[in-house]
Formats: C-alpha cells, sequence, structure tokens
C-alpha cells in the first residue's frame, strides 16, 4: 500500500553537496512546515493540555482550572451517553463497511470482464461517491426514508405499510448504513484498478488446472487482490467512525431518536460547541485519535497474515 | 459455459477467442448492472422529481415524476430565508475557489520538496507528512477554533479565514502525496538537462516541475473544489453569521423549520446545490476515476 513507501533513495551524488539545494528544500517546505506547527501539531497540544482541564470558551484563560483526568474519568466511567456513541459509531462502521466494501467487490467483479460501456457504468457507480457526503443528499436520503418518502412508496406497491424509519429509533441508524453502502462506487473503482492487475496468466493455469469460477475467484482473485481489500477496509473504516454530515442532517444535529444516531464525531461536537465543555471535549478527541491509531496498528499487524504480496515491490 | 484451453505460447489478447473466457453470458450480466444502475440512480431521479412537484403531489403522487411540472420550488427555496441563496452560493464559490488555489500552490511546492530535493531530515519530514493523512479533522477542531478564535479571526470582518488559512499550508496531506507521486513520474533527465543549463532548484522549478505538473494540479483542483464545495463539518463550525453561510450550512436551516411545506424548496436548493459537483462529474468523469486510482494505489 501506498502509505507506507518511503521517498524514493536519492542517486549517488555526482558532484559536491549543493548547499543551496539544502536551504531550497526548506523554502519550498516552509509553508507546509509552518501548517504542520500552526495547523496541526501546536493545535495538537493544545488539545491535550485542555483534556486535563475544566475549560470552555467563556471562562478566561487564567482562570481555567486543571482537573487531572477527571475528564478522562468521567467519560470511561459516569458518562453512559459516551459509551452509547461508542456503541453507534462501532456498530456503524462493523456492518456498514463489509458491506459497502463487499458491494463494491461484487460490482467490479461484474465490471471487470472488457466490454464497451465498462466505462459509463463505472462512472455511474462513482457518481454517488462524489455526493453522498453532503449536507444536500443527506437531507434527500432522511426524507427518502420518511413517512411519505419514496422507500415508503415502493414498499406500498408490494402492500406493505411503511413507516418513518428515521423517526423510529431502532431503524434510524439502519438508513445511515444504506446510504454509506450506496456510495460503494469509491473502493470499487480501486478494485477495478486491483484486478486489471492480476496477470491473466494465473487464470489461465489454473484452468489448465481444472479450476471452475469459485475457486479460481477463491484462489487467483483474493489473493492477488489483498493488498487491494486491505487498503479498501482501512480506509473506509477510518472513514466510517468518522460519519457526521448525514447523522447531524437526520437528527438535526442531537443524535437522536433516543441518541440511535449519536456517532461519535456528532457527540464530540455536540460535547465542544453546543455544550461549551471543550476540555472534555480534547479528551474525547484523543481518546478517539488512540483508538484509530490502534485499530490501524492492530489491522497493520494482522494484514501479515492474511494480504498476500506478490514479490517485495508492493511492500 | 465455455472453457477455452489456452493454446502454448499465444501471446495473451491475441484475438478475441483468448477474451471468451468462462464468466460469459454477457446478457445476464448486463442485466444485473442495469438493475444496480437503476437503484443507484433511483434517488437522485427522485429529488429532482420531488423538487419540481407542488406541495399536494409531493405528499400523495408516489410516482417519480410530477403530473404537473411545479418549477415555483425554485423561486421559493431562493428566497426562503433573510439572506437570499444567491449569497450563499457566492459564499460556497469564494471559500471552493480559493481553497482550490491555496492547495494548487502549498501542495505543489512542499511535494516538489519532497520529491525532488535533498535536504536535511526530507525522509522524517515525509514520514510526518503520511502520517497526517490519517490525521482525522474532528480531532483538532476544538483546539483550532480556540487558536483562531484568540487571534481573532473567528466571526471576524471576514470570517473565511479559519477556513482558508490551513489550505494556504498544504494541510491536506492527501494532494502533497498526490503530487510527490506525480512527480518521480517526471523523468530526472529534464532536471539534469536544465541544471547543466545553469538552473538551480527554482530555475528547475519553474521551468521543468510547474509545467509538467499540470495534470496532476487540474486533478487537485477538481477534488479540492469537490471536497470544499460539499464540506459541512469545519464550515458549520466556524460560521455564525446568516450572511457568511454557505450553502451546506444555509441547507440545514430548512430542517430547522420542520413545517412540511418546506419540502419541495428544500429539495429544489439540495439539486441546485449539487449541480456544480454534478457538472464536474459530466466533465471530468475519466479524470476523477483515474485520480483516486493514481493517488489511492502506489503510483
Amino acid at each position: 500500500m501506498a502509505l507506507t513507501t518511503a521517498p524514493e533513495p536519492t542517486r549517488p551524488d555526482p558532484g559536491p553537496v549543493r548547499h543551496s539545494e539544502g536551504l531550497a528544500g526548506y523554502v519550498f517546505l516552509s509553508p507546509w512546515l509552518i501548517g504542520l506547527m500552526g495547523v496541526t501539531a501546536i493545535p495538537m497540544l493544545l488539545s491535550l493540555y485542555l483534556s486535563f482541564t475544566n475549560y470552555d470558551i467563556l471562562t478566561p484563560w487564567s482562570e481555567v482550572q486543571w482537573v487531572g483526568l477527571a475528564n478522562y474519568e468521567r467519560m470511561f466511567t459516569a458518562d453512559p451517553s459516551y459509551w452509547h456513541s461508542v456503541r453507534v459509531t462501532l456498530t456503524f462502521a462493523l456492518i456498514a463497511v463489509p458491506l459497502k466494501l463487499a458491494a463494491a467487490l461484487g460490482v467490479a467483479l461484474l465490471l471487470n470482464r472488457a466490454w464497451r460501456g465498462v466505462g459509463l457504468f463505472r462512472g455511474l457507480f462513482y457518481l454517488p461517491s462524489l455526493l453522498g457526503g453532503s449536507v444536500a443528499l443527506a437531507i434527500v436520503w432522511v426524507n427518502m426514508f420518511n413517512r411519505d418518502g419514496a422507500f415508503n412508496s415502493l414498499l406500498s406497491l408490494f402492500g406493505i405499510q411503511g413507516k418513518p424509519w428515521v423517526n423510529d429509533p431502532d431503524w434510524a441508524l439502519e438508513t445511515l448504513m444504506v446510504l454509506a453502502i450506496w456510495q460503494f462506487g469509491a473502493p470499487m473503482v480501486i478494485f477495478l484498478a486491483g484486478l486489471k492487475q492480476v496477470p491473466t496468466e494465473l487464470y489461465e493455469a489454473a484452468s489448465v488446472d481444472g479450476a471452475g469460477r469459485f475457486r479460481k475467484f477463491r484462489n487467483v482473485t483474493l489473493p492477488m487482490l489483498s493488498p487491494v481489500i486491505f487498503f479498501n477496509l482501512v480506509l473506509e473504516t477510518i472513514n466510517g467512525f468518522q460519519g457526521f454530515t448525514a447523522a447531524f442532517v437526520l437528527s438535526n444535529g442531537t443524535g437522536g431518536p433516543v441518541d440511535s444516531t449519536l456517532m461519535y464525531t456528532l457527540n464530540l461536537y455536540i460535547t465542544g460547541f453546543t455544550d461549551l465543555e471543550m476540555g472534555y471535549a480534547s479528551a474525547m478527541a484523543w481518546v478517539f485519535l488512540l483508538a484509530i491509531a490502534v485499530i490501524t496498528a492492530i489491522f497493520f499487524s494482522t494484514g501479515r497474515f492474511w494480504v498476500h504480496y506478490s514479490d517485495g515491490e508492493d511492500r | 459455459m465455455v472453457v477455452v484451453t489456452p493454446t502454448a505460447g499465444a501471446p495473451t489478447g491475441a484475438g478475441p477467442t483468448t477474451r471468451r473466457r468462462p464468466g460469459g453470458r454477457p446478457v445476464l450480466r448486463l442485466l444485473i448492472l442495469v438493475a444496480i444502475v437503476a437503484v443507484v440512480l433511483y434517488p437522485l431521479i427522485w429529488m429532482v422529481g420531488t423538487s419540481v412537484k407542488s406541495q399536494e403531489e409531493i405528499v400523495n403522487n408516489i410516482g417519480l415524476l410530477p403530473e404537473r411540472f411545479t418549477p415555483g420550488n425554485y423561486t421559493a427555496g431562493w428566497s426562503n430565508f433573510d439572506v437570499s441563496f444567491g449569497r450563499f452560493f457566492l459564499n460556497s464559490a469564494m471559500v471552493s475557489l480559493l481553497t482550490v488555489v491555496g492547495n494548487g500552490i502549498s501542495c505543489l511546492l512542499a511535494a516538489y520538496a519532497f520529491a525532488r530535493l535533498r535536504f536535511r531530515l526530507r525522509g522524517m519530514w515525509f514520514a510526518v507528512m503520511i502520517g497526517t493523512l490519517l490525521l482525522p479533522s474532528h480531532v483538532l477542531i476544538v483546539p483550532q477554533y480556540i487558536l483562531f478564535r484568540t487571534l481573532g479571526l473567528v466571526g471576524g470582518d471576514w470570517p473565511y479565514l479559519p477556513l482558508l488559512i490551513p489550505q494556504f499550508l498544504a494541510t491536506e496531506a492527501f494532494f502533497v502525496f498526490l503530487m510527490v507521486q506525480f512527480m518521480r513520474g517526471v523523468p530526472r533527465e529534464l532536471d539534469e538537462a536544465a541544471r547543466i543549463d545553469g538552473a538551480g532548484p527554482y530555475g528547475i522549478f519553474r521551468h521543468v516541475i510547474l509545467p509538467l505538473s499540470r495534470p496532476a494540479l487540474v486533478t487537485t483542483a477538481i477534488f479540492s473544489f469537490i471536497w470544499t464545495w460539499n464540506d459541512f463539518f469545519r464550515q458549520l463550525v466556524f460560521l455564525s453569521q446568516l450572511e457568511d453561510y454557505t450553502v451546506p450550512v444555509a441547507l440545514t436551516l430548512f430542517i430547522d423549520s420542520t413545517s412540511q411545506s418546506a419540502v419541495g424548496p428544500m429539495f429544489a436548493m439540495s439539486v441546485l446545490s449539487l449541480l456544480p459537483v454534478f457538472l464536474f462529474f459530466v466533465a471530468f468523469q475519466r479524470m476523477l476515476v483515474e485520480g483516486i486510482n493514481t493517488s489511492g494505489i502506489k503510483g
């Protein structure tokens, strides 16, 4: 996967070290360096500090109190809605991400064989990935699964009496999952590119050995595609944890009905910007960051057992 | 199912026969694909259809298209709030276009340093840049808000600075990475030739890398525009005055007014807000699809 590529080794230097180049490097890098410090690093440290305080935006800095681990303690022991939001987020990611990837892979396999019209289908399937993250589409989605929405119209054709799904705590999160799965196009495009890389010879060799379609998929396609599956899995999981817009629109920023769409980031937003408990929100942000780091690390350490690299070059 | 036994030594793709491998039945596959397209496009068509239905038809007509075409939702939605949607569209366009400029310049500079120049700690900075790729923006929003507010930039005379400053400082690591990958494909012999002609690092950037990086710049520009146009989280946090609102933030005002009569206008404005993204999609479809390929998988 791309993320682990280091910069290519510099060629052996033909002449004396060019000092001007070293300076130029930092000149070109300076906007990025300033951004790294001012927009990323310093805010991160500030956030770490704030997570040990009771800071809200209203009190002056001189009156901010150091509260030690109180925010973290509260989060882990005394805040049921925090754990509820963790559950909502995990449920969402655990169901929506595998289904989305399965849809992406399935459609990619259908599209993979070269024939006319692939480009058109690929484009149409990709369109939802461009539109799906917007407020506008979330609005459409919520109405589609509301009482008079298109989904219930469809059900009524089969004589089924629908209900306002988005107002039902048992179903609201599911409608958001469907919205996520609807955007299967982006991972599909990446799968398609991966499928093109599988050498035809492998399929031909498998045919000679008498392998049927399923065995070829199991023994050739899946292992050869595993680096791409891995890439999509990491990316989509991290994205899935950050779902915010649709949950905000569905619940008008509350996480309702009955906290059923209280995604982690929405909870963080409400804590920090509605309740103004910015110290507590900072603690939430840090736990979120650590959780994502741990999950990514778990992916990478288990990847060794199922991600197959055809040769050293992909690593 | 047809099993084609490959002839020994036949080059792959030599003729149509080698392509007719198992997995045949193209008609069935086409039917499945068309069915999936219908499911995928249904919400979009329903959205457009509803936006031109009268209030009465929205409730009673379950068909996709209206019996009577009602464009009134568009004019009603346009002036539904004290500030017209024209203003919101201008605000969104300004933020998106300036983000395109900022990302283009700052990410290109950083990418050139990473891809071509040798300087101390380059490997470490590159690793840091890759590390920030996976950093969720939600984690930084609270301290960034506090810092920008302390600097007097939140709700100031021009409240878009907190949205734009990071974009001029190459904080979108994704684009830096995309450009680094692209520049690695530019032959180093061109640098050498320019160097022999007496060009230094700045000259090489100006006369070799900049002109050759146009495809990467275009990809960056398109994605920057679409992502910023669709972005909601940061704009929600940093914009507080109605006249400063961008389109996504303004759209959420419709949700507050829960009255049923707002559904038509709300859909009309939703359609309008997606229109620029859709036009980009139509114009640059191939490039967008290739874009996530080159950047997603190793270049």
